[in-house]
């Protein structure tokens, strides 16, 4: 399988605040990456330096002519805004110039209903927004989907099918995921590799062999990993 | 001098402008350090009167710094920003009112009244409004996505630190055009209101543009009407106009 993205001693500081440091790990195509790790271990600055938004040091180096598709964790957006989906989807495919058409489909791809389209984005519910953020991620046909907790803000039932639906793009899309994640049932489920940080790299590799009690001992402390873990392996 | 066919044909496509220029600062919440800017024209004003230049290339170049001020002051958002912001409204006004010293002219840089137009300014607002209306249409996808997220556009490679200045550059443009008739004391105003009351009842994008555009038009075309009928000042009968839109709007508010 061909390298998609080689990331080598990566290092983000924020004046001495270090935020990230000493950080090497490398991704194949038609993978699926989790990333863990406890509130600020540097998980959403890790994918804002691999989008080049955040100043680092170290490399990043993506396979030539790759095309990301992001989805941030919070919108700071007021959800007030007199803009339905469709207004926010027809931004960015103007800003691409995709052809029309696009829209419907990565619409019925995320399985939005279609009537969706003329929702204020503000009615939207909290799995309909995150599919909504999804289908404008795929606008323009990403290789790569990078997704901050994508299920932060939704119930349990609602979260199988956000993991669902990212495991069917992933399959019917060619997309590699990265999928920054608390939910260690997905690491297991459906992650080929996982990196877990706590600002500096703690484990990389597959997630059976990868996470054990030490590790996730390791990352999140000591006792709080057994609710995960035991989850699992129930 | 021309006639006043022309002032209003002018005041329609400015408050055009201003309506559009009104319904982006709203969904940027920028409204306020905009209403701000538009006060920053008084002591350009001023200085144009005492040196006896023209009143816009005053109030236009004052306007330009202003705009760039709140730029950079944009990016930062600490307490300090808005206390700055609010030095500098204050003592723009201030320093206004010390450079008019004619009653006469500072009633009328702070309230509007030149609505007698000359070729050259009628010439020169209907390209700013113009320019304000195509750049707007050019920048709108970039704008909106900025400030859905600023993350995602930032992903995209838009540089929203452009796209901003871009913005509170027409922002300035936009006072400027609607100096002469409303004063920089009011000009802010057709820029607030009509987008306020469009977004009273509107969901979607296009017709929140269009309703604000519109209210405003409407704005100053009657106010045009009901000033010249009962002799009344034009600027504040044109936001008083614009504020009863808002209030109808408002009662009769989408839910």
């Amino acid at each position: 399988m061909s390298e998609i993205l080689a990331v080598e001693n990566l290092k983000v500081a924020f004046g001495d605040f270090i935020a990230l440091n000493n950080l090497s790990f490398k991704l194949d195509a038609g993978e699926s990456l989790a990333i863990i790790g406890p509130n600020g271990s540097g998980k959403t600055v890790l994918l804002r330096a691999l989008l080049h938004v955040t100043p680092y040091s170290g490399t990043v180096r993506w396979q030539k002519n790759i095309k990301i598709g992001y989805v941030p964790q919070k919108i700071e957006a007021d959800r007030h805004l007199p803009l339905n989906l469709r207004n926010l989807l027809e931004a960015k495919s103007r800003v691409l110039k995709i052809k029309n058409g696009v829209i419907e489909k990565v619409v019925k791809d995320v399985g939005l209903d279609r009537e969706r389209l003329r929702t204020p984005i503000g009615h939207l519910s909290g799995g309909e927004f995150q599919r909504a953020l999804i289908a404008f991620a795929l606008l323009g046909e990403p290789n790569v989907l990078l997704l901050d907790e994508p299920t932060a803000s939704i119930d349990i039932p609602g979260e199988e099918k956000i993991y669902d639906l990212i495991h069917r793009l992933q399959d019917e899309h060619n997309i590699t995921p990265v999928v920054v994640s608390h939910d260690l049932h997905f690491v297991y489920r459906y992650a080929t590799k996982v990196l877990c940080l706590n600002k500096s790299e703690i484990c990389f590799g597959e997630p059976q062999e990868t996470l054990t009690p030490e590790a996730l001992e390791k990352i999140y402390g000591p006792h709080k990993y057994y609710h995960h873990y035991y989850h699992k392996n129930d | 001098m021309i006639n006043e066919y022309f002032s209003v044909v002018l005041s329609v496509f400015a408050a055009s402008a201003a309506g559009l220029v009104g319904a982006f600062a709203l969904m940027k919440k920028t409204v306020l350090a905009g209403d701000v800017m538009s006060h920053l024209a008084i002591p350009g004003l001023g200085l144009a009167l005492l040196w006896s230049l023209n009143p816009i290339l005053g109030g236009g170049t004052t306007l330009i710094l202003g705009a760039i001020v709140i730029w950079q002051l944009e990016k930062k958002t600490t307490l300090s920003s808005d206390a700055a912001i609010g030095v500098i409204f204050a003592s723009s006004v201030a320093l206004g009112a010390l450079l008019i010293n004619s009653e006469e002219d500072l009633i009328d840089a702070l309230f509007g009244g030149f609505v007698k137009l000359s070729l050259n300014e009628f010439i020169f607002g209907m390209a700013v409004s113009i320019f304000v209306i195509v750049m707007l249409w050019i920048l709108r996808n970039k704008l909106i996505i900025a400030l859905f997220s600023e993350d995602l556009a930032a992903a995209m490679n838009i540089k929203t630190s452009s796209v901003n200045l871009w913005f509170l550059l027409l922002f300035a443009l936009t006072i400027l055009s609607g100096l002469q008739f409303l004063g920089a004391l009011l000009a802010g105003s057709l820029i607030i209101i009509p987008a306020a009351a469009a977004r009273q009842v509107t969901h979607s994008l296009g017709q929140f543009l269009a309703y604000s555009a519109i209210f405003a038009a409407l704005s100053v075309v009657a106010g045009f009407a009901l000033s010249s009928a009962y002799e009344l000042e034009l600027g504040p009968t044109v936001v008083v106009v614009a504020a009863a839109i808002f209030a109808v709007a408002a009662i009769k508010r989408k839910k």
